[in-house]
């Protein structure tokens, strides 16, 4: 319990003295995993919508890879990631081995198939004939699309809230391709696993103190933006 | 078919086939809406007047040639722009009211201004002018489907397509709305397709009925004459005619046609199909005159009758006779207390010469029995 108590106090101090350590390793974590779910929802909301409202041959099957893509180990990803961006690698021309992209890369593997399989959730929540009314208000295909999303948008946000979660607490994939570099790819969890291992358990609590108010800081935004009450 | 003509049509179908599952469930040979007119949809439940409006409405797929204000339709977005639909449930987006009238407007290219003063004088035609600022979720069945209607007049469109909008409200918001869409409609001269299985609704809002039935147009005309003079012995049982029963012409003369039902004598002024000597005999329930005895009333037809069946069916009361063949009466609450009508009470029944209608038994396979 010492440990803990002794963490909390140095996460404070190195807080209230801004350690470059600490700020380097929570702005990486920040910026890797932002951008990550940003991508995966970009990419993630409108396949979803697809495989929601679509019918073409193989969408079950593509529906339960999605959810096989649920329960992927962070740590397989890294392996196939890094495989791909290794020098040798497909990808190794793009020179992404051991920096932020490849980070990113990896990241927005795992978040994807969560942002995918809660939109489909969240779509098929709607009433099946919504879409007609929508297409007979006179909606084009796209602008259909966007008005469900923004049908939707509860269910969404919790999507991107999961995406979130579930990459920002990773660390096998970021240890595997990101090589925890101090300073440049050396994110919250990487960087707890390494304090840890030197026996800086105080450092380590404190950096773990840090990650959590950082989930529970992008948390409780995104659910003041999704709970607020809406004008009457 | 009808009284439109093609080059003023809004509407003109001609060959048109919906398939669901490769299977056929729709087929019209020709269909066509007038300006200004309502054409009701009337047919049983799984009729297929839903699926049949929907491809009108170009929000299914469908087969054959479809025109919309005599142009063939290339592109099914621009054409819906020139459409509203209300369907049962109003459907409406998690926004304010206000901007669930605005948005379709302005998916049609009005500006924002427009917009809103047509959402408001709509939405005031329609009672409601004091939601605007509530959201859509909070309100009741009644007003929701007020909004939606209000949101599809907005549109100002030059067809309106209506799919059983008053079918899930309680019976006094669907009254109090039948009467201000049947305002607003003949106000308008929108343009209107209804679907209901309603046939008071049929009769108060349609200037035309087509009556589906297993997914074809089996007749199609004004209300009164569909209901006065049905096509086909299933038309009739949905119209409401109750009684349909096989005779036998033994006599045709210049004012009436003499039949045998059952060994008994029927006369009526109908004259009998071209050539057919076993024509179906259609009596509707509320022509039928129920009387303890035969002192009384001028009808031609005049039989002793037993009670089988009372059945209380709403706001009249459902009397099945035995007359030699069967026959079924509607009588108010009032009429059956004052004869005593009960099961097995002896009657008379009568009814005018003039009020029978007489069908080919062309059919095979149709049922040509009342319905007990």
């Amino acid at each position: 319990m010492d440990l803990i108590a002794q963490g909390l106090v140095e996460a404070v101090h190195r807080l209230a003295t801004l350690d470059p350590e600490v700020l380097d390793a929570a702005s990486a974590s920040l910026q890797v995993s932002g951008i990550a779910v940003l991508l995966s929802l970009a990419v993630g909301m409108p396949a979803g919508i697809a495989l929601a409202l679509g019918a073409f041959p193989g969408r079950r099957l593509v529906l339960a890879l999605v959810n096989t893509g649920l329960g992927l180990p962070p740590v397989v990803v890294g392996l196939v990631v890094g495989v791909l961006v290794w020098r040798s690698g497909p990808l190794g021309s793009l020179d992404l081995f051991c920096t932020r992209g490849a980070m990113i890369l990896a990241q927005f593997v795992i978040a994807l198939p969560e942002v995918v399989g809660l939109t489909v959730v969240a779509v098929q929540a709607l009433d099946p004939l919504l879409r007609l009314q929508i297409a007979a208000l006179g909606a084009s295909r796209a602008q259909s699309l966007s008005i469900l999303a923004s049908e939707a948008r509860l269910p969404l946000l919790t999507a991107a809230m999961a995406g979130f979660g579930a990459v920002v607490s990773e660390i096998g994939a970021s240890l595997l391709v990101g090589c925890n570099i101090k300073g440049d790819t050396r994110i919250l969890t990487t960087a707890i696993v390494t304090e840890a291992d030197r026996g800086e358990f105080g450092a380590a609590f404190a950096l773990a103190a840090i990650l959590l108010a950082l989930i529970f800081a992008v948390n409780l935004t995104v659910t003041w933006v999704q709970q607020r009450p809406r004008p009457l | 078919m009808g009284t439109a003509t093609t080059a003023a049509a809004v509407i003109s179908a001609r060959e048109l086939v919906v398939r669901r599952g490769g299977r056929v469930v729709v087929r019209v040979p020709e269909l066509e809406l007038a300006p200004g007119e309502t054409l009701v949809l009337l047919g049983p439940n799984g009729a297929g007047k839903s699926t049949l409006l929907l491809a009108l409405a170009l929000l299914i797929p469908s087969e054959g040639e479809l025109r919309v204000e005599g142009e063939p339709v290339r592109d099914k977005v621009a054409t819906r722009r020139r459409m509203a639909v209300v369907l049962q449930r109003p459907l409406l987006l998690d926004r304010s009211v206000l901007e669930n009238v605005v948005l379709g407007q302005m998916l049609r290219g009005a500006s924002r201004q427009t917009a809103e003063d047509r959402a408001h004088t709509w939405l005031g035609r329609f009672g409601i002018a004091h939601l605007s600022r509530r959201q859509a979720r909070t309100l009741s069945g009644g007003e929701a489907q007020r909004v939606s209607l209000a949101r599809a007049f907005a549109l100002e469109p030059s067809v309106l397509f209506l799919d059983e909008p008053f079918a899930a409200l309680d019976a006094p918001s669907r009254e109090a709305i039948l009467a201000d869409t049947a305002g607003v409609l003949a106000d308008t001269r929108t343009t209107a397709v209804l679907v209901t299985h309603d046939r008071d609704e049929a009769a108060s809002l349609g200037d035309r009925v087509a009556v589906l039935i297993d997914g074809e147009v089996r007749q199609i005309g004004a209300p009164e004459a569909v209901f006065s003079a049905p096509a086909d012995p299933q038309v009739a049982l949905f119209v409401g005619v109750e009684t349909i029963l096989p005779a036998h012409v033994t006599e045709v003369s210049d004012e009436m046609t003499r039949l045998d039902v059952g060994g008994l004598t029927i006369e009526v002024t109908d004259v009998p199909p071209q050539g057919d000597r076993f024509p179906l005999l259609l009596i509707a329930p509320t022509d039928v005159v129920v009387s303890r005895d035969d002192a009384s009333g001028s009808a031609r037809n005049r039989f002793s009758a037993n009670v089988v069946r009372v059945e209380n069916i709403g706001r009249v009361v459902r009397v099945v006779l035995d007359c030699g063949f069967p026959l079924v009466a509607h009588l108010t609450r009032a009429s059956v207390r004052e004869l005593g009508i009960a099961k097995g009470v002896a009657v008379v029944a009568s009814f005018k010469a003039t009020s029978p209608h007489l069908l080919p038994r062309r059919r095979p396979g149709v049922s040509t029995s009342t319905r007990v």
